[in-house]
């Protein structure tokens, strides 16, 4: 099994959008090597001829009538909002990111 | 009897039998809801049990109940007795946080389904009570607004992620709570507190306005004091829910008739080998052998039964939540609600996310996010993810092969007795183990209850659960009312009465 350095916390942070300190970095990535060898079990068991399970229910498409029905109101939607413009949710710069 | 002491008795009684003394108009419900926020003035500094206090709005609720009652209307027998909501179940006007920062001060625009028919039904809503953050733990340690604490040992945890909704109704602060149990999260905390938890079958109760730890394991349930209160609860809250994709069909069962029936002759309740030796303290282990061979000589036959995959259970879990949870609570992001964190530098939209995920989580969170992040990136998918789901089809295939033999399944609900604060909380994966006799259900979305089969080390309380078929909840409340009510012959009473007085902060 591969070690998980402060490298690998540091990517994986990077793709969760997650700012961490020094501290917490350092720290994840002595215990994921734990938690991740606690788990490694799984995969003695999973052998090719295993189907996999993604639900405890078997599912298939749920689909209701194609009609019109109440929805948040605008006002509503934007109640919880950090910040709000023209009956809009007022975002940060996004154009012009790397 | 005059009224003021009427009122402070009947707290500690159930929450039927509180019914039966609304509709006798022996009490009215505004009392009842008092006398309730006054036991959580008196205790909940100490237990810190909930988030936010609903008072105006409970006792609206309550006082048009009580004229409905006056005016002969035909009510729901809960109809007037105060119910507390963990505070992962959003309520429309009153604050939700999940236990987390980054949703403080947030004001949910519509009512989770199950709240609905709470509201529905006539029950005041006490309040919001504590948990993990976003439902993340086994003791209540990791919500952003402080621990719980245990009505039996303030030093210690009162089971988690539900502690908060297991301590107020341990502590007769509510005579009833919902709960949410992704890996064990409501039985956990009802076996470290000495109340009943019970998960029902996934799908069963709509998941429709909890805030989503993990979509294929979340299931919303009761905590109570007893198995009936418990079945009177889940009644309420169970059905289909066209808003919850996942919702089953089924009609709901007479789960209170179950209850009620005391009568375990002919059946057969098995034990699960992999569930009750190593790693499960001596007196836990003692008190759950007591309580089967009470059941035995009630009439029920006890077979030894194998699911030789639980034991890749706890893996395959913490594997297949992390993943889930990376997914659901990328929608906290500082857009559209919630925190929102704006760094000196380059405050683009994508700083902006990282510095407010950064800021707004906890250790917990952000631990489950990171791992199940690499659990699904490229090149370990199969290995982890994958294999894990594999495990889950083997887990639903040892169910299936034991319930060919048997009617339910039995095991201590927790491995130990609650633990003290702090103990455990630099150690995850000692933490994870708290969950290893529930997390099967989780995974297959059978259903399990949680009920106190008695005091084990330091006096303090152990659980014993039930697990039943997916669809086959009526048999937990079966096995569970007539074990509740053969343990409490022989304590004398409830176990709860055992537990040392919690009164203005002094304990005992």
């Amino acid at each position: 099994m591969p070690s998980i350095g402060r490298d690998d916390v540091a990517r994986l942070a990077d793709l969760a959008r997650i700012q961490l300190t020094e501290e917490e970095t350092a720290r994840f990535a002595g215990e994921f090597d734990s938690i991740m060898d606690a788990v490694a079990s799984v995969s003695e068991v999973a052998t090719e001829d295993v189907p996999a399970t993604s639900h405890p229910i078997a599912m298939t498409n749920v689909l209701r009538e194609d009609v019109v029905e109440t929805t948040l109101t605008q006002e509503q939607a934007l109640a919880g909002a950090p910040d709000a413009q023209d009956g809009r949710f007022a975002v940060p710069q996004i154009l012009g990111e790397e | 009897m005059s009224a003021s002491t009427r009122t402070s008795d009947i707290i500690r009684h159930s929450a039927a039998t509180q019914a039966a003394a609304l509709e006798a108009g022996e009490v009215s419900s505004e009392e009842l809801t008092r006398a309730h926020f006054g036991r959580i003035a008196a205790v909940d500094g100490e237990l810190n049990a909930f988030l936010h206090l609903n008072q105006d709005e409970a006792l609206t609720t309550a006082r048009d109940v009580d004229a409905r009652r006056a005016a002969g209307e035909e009510l729901h027998g809960l109809a007037g007795v105060p119910i507390a909501v963990k505070d992962v179940v959003v309520t429309e006007g009153q604050p939700t946080t999940a236990g987390s920062k980054i949703l403080q001060g947030w004001i949910p625009p519509y009512d989770a389904t199950l709240v609905r028919a709470l509201r529905k039904a006539g029950l005041p809503i006490l309040g919001k009570t504590n948990m993990d953050e976003f439902a993340m733990g086994s003791s209540t340690e990791s919500s952003a607004y402080g621990p719980t604490r245990n009505p039996w040992d303030r030093d210690r945890i009162p089971g988690g992620s539900g502690g908060g909704s297991a301590a107020a109704v341990g502590s007769y602060e509510a005579p009833l709570a919902i709960g949410t149990d992704t890996g064990g999260s409501i039985r956990q905390p009802g076996a470290v507190t000495g109340t009943v938890g019970v998960k029902p079958t996934y799908g069963s109760v709509s998941r429709y306005g909890l805030i989503a730890m993990a979509s294929s394991l979340d299931q919303a349930g009761p905590v109570t004091r007893t198995v009936e209160d418990s079945a009177l609860l889940h009644e309420l809250i169970a059905g289909h829910d066209p808003h919850d994709s996942t919702s089953l069909p089924d009609p709901v069962a007479d789960l209170t008739a179950a209850a009620r029936s005391q009568d375990v002759k002919g059946l057969r309740i098995g034990v699960i080998e992999e569930l009750e030796g190593e790693g499960f303290a001596p007196e836990v282990r003692a008190r759950f052998t007591e309580s089967l061979d009470q059941l035995e000589r009630a009439g029920a036959e006890i077979v030894r039964v194998t699911c030789p995959n639980f034991t890749y259970a706890l893996g395959a879990y913490y594997l297949i939540m992390p993943s889930e949870a990376s997914s659901n609570l990328a929608k906290f992001d500082g857009m559209r609600f919630g925190l929102r964190v704006i760094p000196e530098d380059h405050p683009t939209a994508e700083n902006v996310m990282k510095a407010t995920r950064g800021a707004g989580f906890g250790d917990e969170v952000k631990r489950r996010i990171l791992l199940g992040t690499y659990a699904l990136s490229a090149g370990y998918y199969d290995a982890y993810y994958g294999s894990a789901q594999k495990v889950r089809t083997l887990v639903q295939r040892d169910f299936a092969a034991a319930f060919e033999q048997v009617d339910v399944l039995a095991s201590p609900t927790s491995p130990t007795v609650a633990f003290r604060l702090g103990e455990k909380i630099d150690d995850p994966t000692a933490m994870y183990m708290n969950d290893i006799a529930t997390i099967p259900a989780n995974l297959a979305g059978t259903p399990g209850i949680s009920v106190p089969s008695g005091l084990a080390e330091d006096g303090l309380p152990a659980g014993i659960q039930f697990l039943a078929p997916a669809r086959a909840d009526a048999r937990l409340y079966r096995v569970g009312g007539a074990l509740e009510a053969l343990l409490e012959d022989s304590w004398g009473g409830p176990l709860l009465a055992k537990a040392p007085e919690l009164t203005n902060g002094a304990q005992r």
